[in-house]
């Protein structure tokens, strides 16, 4: 058995740090690489010129100025899910619920919307919307919170769980408060006397959203890095132990930082409900506080970087979506390139943090001595 | 006034892909991965059977031959899934990344794939019906014992259903059985715990992650095909197949992590699935969307309280979601 002395073929170790350029432009050529792919992949299903597709792909985005606005309020909804889950992250602490929080978000402000029009004056009433929602979604971050800081309940399973339990309260009140009967959906919510819409910023529809999520993006970079908060954040995340030792009480950051994050995705639904879609669905979220992960972890919990991250991923929904109409293919063809990408970007992270060495022939004396 | 009678074989019915989803999961999750994927690659396990089956129907358009009917979908079902845990564990065990990041990912792709080949498939077939019907297929899939109606209670109950349904019993208490009393089992409970002690005492630690995860995707494979052979009747539409696969994840929790709680278990979930069908509820369909939120309802109990009671068996592998980097400490 001499092959037990044989030094393996390559291996690996852990990289230093490779200073943020060389890291992005890693992430960049995977990100190129996966979009040749999926240019590929395209043409094959469709036997159309690959850079049609790619036309098609940004024609869907920026093709007229309400594509862009669209792109905008979609990438500022992402945005915002992804800010609000950021913090936990960071500490460690997988919240996967960002859907059912935001539904919550939304569910609480439509039970505003409709349950106080004919009670509260207008302002009353958004006021209550502001509230109600952000407390709904922070509470929905609570419970989790709760149950991991005081007996370590595993919170990545419970936070998921909790989004189901969303889902379905939502669909009920959908039922209880359908209109018209019988229809099983809610509707605009006071299509005509517009109470509880919050109010549109000169002719542009989206503008508050957008707003708002800046705010809080500057808001969630200045919290992560230059308060106190931010800084107990990061060492419980980076050890428990450590911060234990230095008198951090852990459970009491657990359970501040799921409710700011609870508490920010209840503001995205009640921006959802109260400035862009004026309904309640089951659905409204839409996958978000699952993108929101992956926006997130792909730009390393960093708000900046997030915003580029989240941009990509809205940029190629709309753009599969794009191709999916143009070359009569089903709207799901999106999710296969996204897919994709997202596969080439994980992978990538592993050329950032680690480094491949490969056996050299001349390294014949070393391996007699390992 | 209650129906058990044919309640209780719809609820298994119901609970077959579950319990092959949450076998394949319980499996993976025992090597330490906790793999997100899984409802992504049920989709894709269903869907490659649905394409291996479509073309095998389409080139014999005047009867099956009942074997190959049935071994074509399951093979191409088991290298469908066996593909994207392949992809999981290249991801996660090779290139080290994040457990919770890819299996999301991989959630978003499968059921892409499921739902663009359906469609595909649907323009193909050229049907009016925004589905695929494949009822040759699937009535090789159901056919259960001849003498099963002629037992009446008895023959309903335990031996109504397909052959899959039995498979996926015998597979999951084969695998709890592995995992408790056999060495291989022991060394995976090993590399799940604790890696670190594992690759210590010589246990190959990425081989016994990608086996496991590998082993888990193709029985969660099985669970999507299953449903849509023989709870579908054959018929696959484009999204029927749901949040069964995160109900799947749900009961992984609830069984704490053994696959032979999982076989009644699953008939519970599975009950508690359609149980909103069989409650009279009169006029109010509002509270039939509550009986829904039950089985999510009770899977976090049971997490909660094992966590409470912290006993050292009930709780998830230690090393659940990590990484494993021989070099750090």
């Amino acid at each position: 058995m001499n092959k037990k002395n044989q030094a393996p073929l390559f291996y690996v170790s852990k990289r230093g740090s490779i200073g943020w350029v060389r890291a992005w432009a890693v992430r960049g050529g995977a990100v190129l690489l996966a979009l040749l792919v999926n240019g590929v992949i395209t043409s094959l299903v469709t036997g159309e010129n690959p850079l049609q597709v790619y036309a098609a792909i940004f024609d869907g985005s920026f093709g007229s100025s309400r594509k862009v606005w669209v792109l905008l309020q979609n990438l500022s909804m992402l945005l915002c899910v992804s800010l609000a889950v950021t913090p936990a992250f960071k500490m460690r602490c997988w919240n996967l619920g960002g859907e059912g929080q935001a539904l919550i978000g939304c569910l609480a402000a439509a039970a505003c919307m409709i349950c106080l029009r004919d009670a509260f004056p207008n302002w009353a009433i958004i006021l209550c919307m502001i509230v109600s929602s952000i407390l709904a979604g922070a509470v929905w971050a609570g419970i989790p919170a709760f149950f991991k800081a005081r007996f370590n309940t595993n919170e990545t399973l419970f936070t998921l769980m909790m989004n189901y339990v969303a889902t379905q309260l939502v669909s009920y009140y959908c039922v209880v408060w359908e209109s018209p009967k019988g229809s099983g959906q809610i509707g605009i919510i006071n299509p005509n006397t517009h109470l509880g819409w919050f109010p549109q910023i000169g002719p542009y529809k989206y503008l508050l959203n957008i707003l708002v999520v800046a705010v809080v993006c500057v808001f969630m970079y200045v919290y992560l890095n230059y308060s106190k908060h931010g800084y107990e954040i990061s060492v419980v995340g980076e050890s428990e132990r450590t911060a234990r030792y230095v008198g951090i009480k852990v459970d009491r950051v657990i359970i501040r930082t799921m409710l700011l994050s609870g508490a920010l995705c209840g503001l995205a639904g009640l921006l959802l409900v109260g400035s862009t879609n004026h309904t309640l669905t089951p659905t409204l979220v839409e996958g978000r506080g699952f993108t929101a992960v992956m926006v997130s972890w792909l730009a390393k919990f960093n708000p900046v970087w997030m915003i580029l991250t989240s941009f990509l991923l809205v940029f190629l929904g709309r753009g599969a979506g794009e191709i999916a109409t143009n070359f009569g293919l089903n709207s799901s063809f999106g999710d296969i390139l996204t897919g994709i990408i997202l596969f080439f970007i994980i992978g990538s992270e592993f050329f950032i943090n680690y480094q491949i060495h490969f056996r050299r022939s001349g390294d014949k004396e070393d391996n007699a001595h390992v | 006034m209650f129906d058990f009678l044919t309640f209780l074989p719809r609820a298994v019915v119901q609970g077959i892909p579950l319990l092959l989803g949450s076998t394949g999961e319980t499996l993976t999750e025992k090597s330490g991965n906790l793999n997100l994927g899984i409802p992504g690659i049920m989709y894709v396990g269903a869907i490659s059977g649905v394409i291996g089956s479509f073309f095998y129907e389409r080139a014999n358009p005047d009867g099956l031959a009942a074997l190959p009917a049935v071994l074509i979908p399951i093979g191409c079902c088991l290298l469908g899934s066996l593909l994207m845990g392949l992809l999981y564990c290249f991801l996660t065990v090779s290139l080290r990344a994040n457990q919770n990041v890819t299996g999301l990912a991989i959630t978003t792709f499968g059921v892409g794939f499921g739902n663009f080949f359906g469609g595909s498939l649907m323009k193909l077939s050229g049907s009016e019906l925004p589905s695929i019907i494949l009822t040759a297929t699937s009535n090789c899939f159901r056919r259960s014992l001849p003498f099963a109606d002629k037992l009446g209670a008895v023959g309903k109950l335990f031996l109504s259903y397909g052959f899959l349904a039995y498979i996926a019993v015998v597979i999951a208490l084969v695998c709890a059985y592995v995992l408790k009393r056999t060495r291989t089992g022991l060394q995976l409970r090993a590399v799940g715990e604790s890696p670190n002690t594992a690759d210590a005492a010589g246990i190959n630690v990425g081989r016994y992650k990608y086996v496991a995860t590998c082993a888990g995707s193709m029985i969660a494979g099985l669970g999507g095909l299953y449903y849509v052979m023989d709870y579908a009747s054959g018929m696959w539409s484009n999204n029927a197949f749901g949040d069964r696969g995160w109900l799947a994840i749900a009961l992984v929790i609830f069984t704490v992590w053994r696959p032979n709680i999982g076989v009644l278990a699953s008939f519970l979930f599975g009950g508690l699935y359609i149980l909103h069908m069989y409650i009279p509820s009169g006029m109010n369909l509002a509270v039939k969307e509550l009986y829904k939120m039950a089985p999510y309802v009770i899977t976090i109990v049971v997490l909660v309280l094992t966590s409470i009671r912290n006993k050292r068996e009930n709780q998830p592998p230690a090393s659940l979601g990590l990484p494993y980097f021989r070099e750090e400490r």
